[in-house]
């Protein structure tokens, strides 16, 4: 065999392993999308109908109208976006001091804050519960925004610091020799700089918080204060669940979050890289 | 002599600035986190159920801890625990190595391949889980049409009706989530390894297996533990798929499933909280051997 049939050859068995990859991480997805788009009756076809004979939207349609996914949806965006937004202004200035400035107990301050990210939800579950509870904060927005913020701030704070280090002592020198106190040097220069890193941050921090779903399943207890994950769990079943309705919801649900993957899949991957990799 | 008091006099501002910038963080983080943590843990060492609030919550010491090792329930959940950690971790790691591997290189298509990869990653837990759940159907599922058009079962199976099915239906969605999402770690690890090194390799005669001991296990160590300590740690904490895919049915009953039962569903706030300092303590154990084998502390970037 010459070297250039061995390489096609290579080729050809890198796209056939490739393309297996894709489809089985596709194909879920592919089967959820092709039944919420069935007829009822095809759903329950043996064997199994895999491309409709119609296409129907009724599904969807009962997403919105028999379920509250619309008000899950809101829900789950107004705690996602308030937590991140928090966590983010709160964990840049930590992040900055963590990153740039020198003073003893810098190294274990960090640990700190890695092992408080690392803490499982329910350590914290049953006091948290009971200060909502005693706060009459059950059942609202703040009342799970600040359970989330255990998790998503020290991620926030973690993150930054790495982007923060990252970055260049030449302009910190420069802006003391221009009379900068530490404070204008941390908000006119380096912060501007971070901006795009901080943006990978805050999806990351986004997404987690949306996807949530211990604390929201405890502090949470109202049908119309649930968020999507656990809207979705607890998705109203008489005998069985309505496989239709199912499907359909999964779909809508993970529209946003597909169509932000897809747009920012580089910010994505550069937050993701510099957390996960470091050292 | 005048230079350095000035420096010092600058690095006491420094300290006196971090100080402050770190305050708001630390006070927050004080107050929702660690204080419920030690809370949890005096929680622990009270007979405290919600249900009988007469009982005026007395200290009983270490009892709630002593009841674990009694209760039958709590120890199959913590042996199913760690099985469940081990087989999806391991498999996580070698399937997400073998696909960074075969993908280090330059080809058509990355950008849809990247995309996909994160796709299952980014969705939520309880929405693969419930996606999945009408996957294993045992009459309209699509898990039992695939096995046998391919010839894999000669009739379709309850799959998630028997333990070992319902555990194989667990460790697949699991591994389907986060395998891609191991891929891509280790692939971000692997682009960054010098080229050089493999050149130079290459040049004193090492062969593929070689150049992969030699250079990139070495030098991807690091990286792959960082990996593994995260995934192994959302392993053992595993909520979201089990209460969504199982319910725990069919000795399918994680550890944390359990101890929020004891919490929320029985209102045993006592021995609740006892079940959930366990998780705690073995999540820090983890933390600790995953530190020691990388010789040295996560923080260390200088």
């Amino acid at each position: 065999m010459n070297k250039k049939s061995k390489t096609t050859l290579g080729w050809t068995a890198f796209y056939l392993f490739v393309i297996l990859f894709v489809i089985i991480l596709i194909l879920p997805f592919f089967w959820q999308f092709m039944t919420s788009i069935k007829p009822l009756n095809e759903i329950s076809a043996m064997p199994a109908k895999w491309i409709p004979g119609y296409v129907h939207f009724e599904f969807y349609r009962n997403v919105f109208t028999l379920h509250p996914f619309a008000r899950y949806m809101l829900n789950s965006f107004i705690v996602a976006t308030s937590s991140t937004l928090l966590s983010l202004v709160i964990g840049a200035m930590a992040a900055y001091a963590l990153a740039r400035l020198r003073f003893t107990g810098r190294r274990v301050l960090l640990m700190v804050i890695l092992s408080v990210s690392m803490f499982p939800t329910i350590a914290t579950l049953s006091p948290l519960y009971l200060i909502l509870r005693n706060m009459k904060l059950l059942n609202t927005y703040f009342g799970l925004i600040i359970p989330y913020i255990t998790f998503s701030l020290p991620m926030a704070i973690w993150l930054m610091t790495s982007f923060f280090s990252q970055l260049d002592g030449g302009f910190e020198e420069a802006a003391a020799l221009d009379g900068c106190t530490r404070m204008q040097t941390f908000t006119r220069i380096m912060l501007p700089l971070i901006k795009p890193a901080t943006f990978s941050v805050g999806l990351l921090v986004f997404i987690n918080c949306w996807n949530e779903y211990l604390y929201a399943l405890t502090f949470m207890t109202k049908e119309e204060m649930r968020t999507v994950p656990v809207g979705i769990a607890l998705f109203p079943s008489i005998n069985k669940l309505p496989w239709g309705d199912m499907a359909a919801a999964s779909i809508v649900v993970t529209l946003p979050l597909i169509i932000l993957v897809l747009i920012f899949q580089k910010n994505i991957i550069a937050g993701l890289t510099t957390g996960g990799m470091k050292g | 002599m005048k230079t350095s008091s000035k420096k010092s006099a600058q690095e006491r501002q420094d300290a006196k600035v971090a100080w402050l910038m770190m305050a708001p963080a630390l006070l927050i983080l004080s107050v929702i986190a660690l204080y419920p943590v030690l809370r949890t843990f005096w929680l622990s060492l009270h007979e405290m159920s919600l249900k009988n609030p007469g009982s005026g919550y007395p200290f009983i010491g270490l009892r709630n801890y002593i009841e674990i090792f009694s209760d039958q329930r709590a120890m199959t959940d913590i042996v199913f625990t760690i099985k469940f950690t081990i087989v999806t971790v391991v498999l996580e790691m070698f399937i997400g190595f073998a696909a960074a591997l075969v993908m280090n290189r330059a080809f058509k298509g990355r950008g849809i391949v990247r995309a996909a990869i994160l796709i299952p990653w980014a969705i939520p837990t309880s929405v693969s889980a419930m996606m999945w759940k009408f996957i294993y159907n045992d009459q309209y599922g699509m898990f039992n049409d695939v096995l046998y058009r391919l010839g894999i079962i000669d009739g379709y199976k309850a799959w998630l009706s028997s333990a070992s099915g319902s555990f194989m239906a667990l460790v697949i969605t699991d591994v389907w989530k986060t395998a891609p999402y191991m891929a891509l770690l280790i692939l971000a690890g692997l682009q960054m390894l010098p080229e050089e090194l493999y050149e130079s390799a290459k040049l004193d005669g090492a062969n593929v297996i070689q150049r992969f001991f030699t250079i990139t296990i070495p030098l991807m160590k690091r990286p792959l533990l960082v990996a593994l300590l995260f995934r192994t740690l959302d392993a053992f904490r595993v909520f979201d798929l089990i209460s969504v895919l199982t319910g725990g049915a069919n000795g399918t009953e994680s550890i944390c499933v359990y101890a929020h039962k004891q919490l929320m569903s029985f209102l045993d706030f006592g021995y609740g909280s006892a079940l959930a300092v366990l998780i705690f303590i073995v999540v820090f154990i983890i933390s600790l051997i995953y530190m020691f084998f990388m010789g040295g502390d996560l923080a260390g970037d200088d």
